[in-house]
């Protein structure tokens, strides 16, 4: 993939900031020094609960960046009561939490510089596009799909063209992101996408049927998150390199594959 | 420093711990953490004679103070470990500790043979994973065949052999036992406990296997009752392993009999782990005013 695999650091980051931005979204800025510095849109930290009897890091998507800063921005979705994303949305600024990263690759932004592109978000994959919005140099549009109510949608504007599609209809296509992209007559030349799988599976299908390549970010139940246990593999078409059997690791060899890559 | 060195069957190691196989790969991903030069040694993932693809996933899943893994043993396969891994972790100074896993005694025989010429200083064979049919456990719940895989593996081994014990049997002391009678070296335990965990809102097991093996701190009680019984049932040397996070954990097992510890799940929640348990050891010393870490191997009253 286009990014370095750049150093990777894990140490307590002050909440600068923590907003509620929609039913069970949260956006939180970290003051996050070098973890900041080195991150690339598409990348994700690990956040650790202050809860002794979660082990586990909550892998979570870097919605902004702030280099020269070292600040990173979370939106993240609480997943239900007693969870570790319950916990940090309740976290006020100042205090520091747990964080581990910058992780995995980011989308190849060089790859598709100047080309018209999609920028495809579901759900709470909408929020990595963000960053991905703001510092790709290309003719974008954005495609983002909800359940019903907005979240984010505004901040894209500045970027280019916004599309919304809610399943309930009440706002913009009434249906999925493939449905926004057939009512809207919308073409593109390549794909940045995240989000549930089966929004994932039907652009790669349409990206194959239209010929264009298509990178989609993907999601798997992880433990490490830095590529040793093995846990958040995906079925690749060839053989790994490094597994050597036809398995890669969402948290180290993605989570940005190229669609034809991997098997959804 | 040469207060905290310890002998298993032989080999020399510069401090008493090491990682817990399937939890540090081998070695390279948490060398961006890790001095693995602090390390006593490092314990692979398991490697079989050919490359395994493991479970399907989710793999893994949280429980309160642990967690359960199905990974089904997904790896390279020898050659390429061979080719790859063992170059990379030469570079330290470290000993190196191979698990070797398979589905049959000539598969871990066909391993144990190829090691033989390789620079690795010991072997831990895996009879005892929970999570693949034929990944071992058929070696490890029985006595008998323990004991026979023990021997024939020791026909082709030219390093000590370390025999992981799995923890889900009724007298694990018999298995200490089985594998000593087999001419086992040392003795390594405990492997993960079988668990289940069901997603009640989809009716679905959280783990695609079903069943997984549990791991972390939430184990470590059961983990430090087994190894001070099997250091009081055989004569062998015996690396001790569950939940340990803290140097405190680990001498809890040194004291229980063990002679030197391995460290898994924590690298998970804390990728410095390992080299703060070393360090938190040699301050415990320090403090206590304890010559040789020797000293508190079965220590406790």
């Amino acid at each position: 993939m286009s990014t370095a695999d750049s150093k990777k650091t894990k140490k307590p980051c002050r909440i600068i900031s923590q907003e509620c931005i929609g039913r069970d979204i949260y956006s939180m800025w970290l003051d996050a020094g070098e973890i900041g510095k080195n991150a690339v849109p598409g990348q994700f930290v690990s956040l650790y609960s202050r809860n002794g009897s979660k082990l586990l890091p909550r892998p979570i998507s870097l919605c902004e960046i702030d280099k020269e800063e070292g600040k990173l921005r979370l939106v993240y979705r609480v997943t239900g009561k007693n969870t570790g994303t319950e916990e940090f949305s309740k976290l006020h600024p100042g205090v520091p939490v747990e964080t581990l990263g910058p992780l995995g690759n980011g989308f190849p932004l060089e790859k598709v510089k100047g080309k018209r592109v999609f920028l495809m978000g579901g759900g709470i994959g909408i929020p990595p596009m963000l960053e991905t919005a703001k510092e790709l140099d290309a003719q974008k549009t954005m495609v983002l799909g909800y359940r019903d109510e907005l979240f984010l949608n505004k901040e894209f504007e500045a970027y280019g063209d916004v599309y919304v599609a809610t399943e309930d209809g009440s706002a913009g296509t009434k249906g999925n992101v493939m449905d926004a992209i057939r009512e809207n007559g919308l073409e593109a030349d390549a794909i940045f996408a995240c989000g549930p799988a089966p929004m994932l599976r039907a652009i790669k299908a349409y990206a194959l049927e239209k010929n264009i390549p298509c990178w989609i970010s993907m999601e798997e139940r992880m433990a490490c998150g830095v590529g040793a246990c093995l846990a958040c593999v995906c079925k690749s078409k060839d053989v790994d390199s490094h597994s050597h059997v036809n398995n890669k690791r969402v948290c180290k060899d993605g989570p940005v594959f190229l669609s034809t890559e991997v098997e959804l | 420093m040469s207060r905290m060195n310890v002998n298993l069957a032989g080999v020399e190691l510069k401090n008493p711990v090491m990682t817990a196989s399937g939890t540090f790969g081998s070695g390279a991903e948490y060398s961006e953490f890790v001095d693995l030069n602090k390390l006593g040694a490092v314990v692979t993932k398991g490697v079989a004679n050919i490359p395994w693809p493991g479970n399907p996933t989710p793999r893994v899943t949280e429980t309160a103070s642990g967690m359960l893994n199905a990974i089904g043993l997904q790896n390279p396969g020898i050659d390429v470990f061979c080719e790859r891994d063992i170059p990379f972790l030469r570079k330290y100074d470290t000993k190196i500790i191979v698990n070797v896993c398979g589905k049959s005694a000539k598969d871990y025989c066909e391993v144990v043979e190829r090691l033989g010429d390789e620079p690795v200083d010991m072997l831990e064979i895996n009879v005892s994973c929970p999570n693949v049919k034929e990944g071992g456990i058929a070696f490890g719940q029985n006595p008998k065949a323990l004991e026979d895989i023990t021997k024939e593996v020791k026909k082709y081994a030219k390093q000590p052999v370390i025999m992981k014990l799995s923890p889900n049997v009724t007298d694990i002391t018999e298995m200490a036992r089985a594998a000593e009678s087999g001419g086992a070296d040392v003795v390594s335990l405990i492997n993960t406990l079988t668990g289940m965990k069901i997603d009640i809102n989809r009716r679905t097991f959280a783990l695609a296997n079903k069943t997984g093996g549990m791991s972390g701190p939430a184990v470590k009680p059961v983990a430090v009752r087994m190894v001070y019984q099997v250091a009081n049932a055989v004569k062998l040397p015996v690396i001790g392993m569950g939940g340990i996070a803290t140097a405190e954990d680990a001498l809890e097992f040194i004291m229980a009999g063990a002679t030197a510890v391995s460290v898994g799940t924590a690298n998970f929640f804390n990728p410095y782990a390992t080299e703060e348990i070393v360090k938190g050891m040699e301050e415990f010393l320090e403090k206590q005013k304890v010559a040789d870490i020797k000293e508190l191997i079965g220590a406790v009253k």
